[in-house]
């Protein structure tokens, strides 16, 4: 177990096999995007209140979910990278964190266009919801700032680590935002005592669409994280087979 | 089929949130693919000169 594990960690296998599972991943990922899509916007029922903008849902959970996932995502292989020193941990870090600021903004935009309709207004300062899922926004701004302003990769990784581990009290704010206080934005639909609270219909389109968004994700971050493994271990043996194979051997 | 695009009135509304989630997703795998190119390109580059500077 633990030599498989220590295999699938080492950056030569890690690129080799990510290679050919990202295209199964995104393949079965739109798949489950294309069926929840469709059946989200013609198949299921409009809404009794919202009537048909409730449509939105589809794209809007899935996006403010994973802007939430791929920060724990962030974080959690961040404080691995910073307590066992693990190189892919730190890889993956830096690879999500520009993935997560592109799901939270759109998280941010559909649900403004959401509430263009619904509350009459696109944007509310002081809404807890809105205001803590802005916050998640600048947090990845400022791990992406951070690493940036370092040049030495080692630093970068351990400095970046601290501040997305403090920001990380930020996420289950963001969730329990609208029950702690009153929030123009409505309670949660999905994880909630007494189970979602809504109907099979309504309910199918949305959970492909958050597994098909999960996969999409997973398919880029490991897209992401071979470039960043490639970068790091240039210096590398194998890096050097794999790229310029008619090299000598021994520089 | 009109009936259907518009959405009960919130056609605009429901359509910008759809088409800016596919463009986004596309973005994200713009970027990933152009970085790894980007990213083995240079590699590349680096190692041919150190194979020439010998």
């Amino acid at each position: 177990m633990w030599t498989l594990l220590h295999k699938l960690a080492s950056p030569p296998h890690f690129y080799a096999l990510a290679a050919r599972l990202t295209p199964w991943l995104g393949a079965a990922g739109l798949a489950a995007i294309l069926y929840g899509t469709f059946a989200g916007l013609f198949l299921a029922p409009a809404d009794y209140q919202q009537g048909d903008a409730f449509r939105i849902i589809y794209v809007h959970v899935p996006a403010a979910y994973l802007s939430m996932l791929g920060y724990v995502v962030m974080a959690v292989a961040a404080g691995i990278g910073l307590i066992w020193r693990m190189k892919l941990a730190h890889a993956v870090a830096a690879s999500a964190a520009p993935l997560g600021a592109w799901f939270t903004f759109l998280a941010l935009l559909t649900g403004s266009i959401w509430g263009r309709p619904m509350w009459g207004t696109w944007w509310e300062w002081g809404d807890p919801r809105l205001t803590s899922e802005l916050i998640l926004l600048f947090l990845y701004f400022g791990y992406l700032a951070l690493r940036a302003a370092i040049d030495e990769t080692a630093r970068a990784d351990r400095a970046s680590a601290v501040l997305a581990l403090v920001g990380l009290v930020n996420v289950p704010i963001i969730h329990f935002s609208v029950e702690w206080w009153s929030s123009l934005h409505q309670g949660p639909t999905l994880i909630r005592e007494g189970g979602p609270a809504i109907t099979g219909s309504m309910l199918w389109p949305l959970l492909a669409n958050l597994g098909g968004f999960s996969l999409v994700f997973a398919a880029l971050l490991i897209d992401r994280v071979r470039g960043e493994v490639l970068l790091r271990e240039r210096r590398a043996r194998w890096v050097r087979r794999l790229m310029y194979p008619e090299a000598s051997e021994t520089p | 089929m009109i009936e259907t695009l518009s959405m009960g009135g919130y056609g605009a509304y429901v359509w910008t949130a759809y088409a800016a989630t596919f463009v986004v997703l596309a973005v994200c795998a713009v970027q990933a693919r152009r970085r790894h190119r980007r990213i083995v390109r240079e590699i590349r580059i680096r190692l041919k000169a150190a194979e020439t500077a010998k």
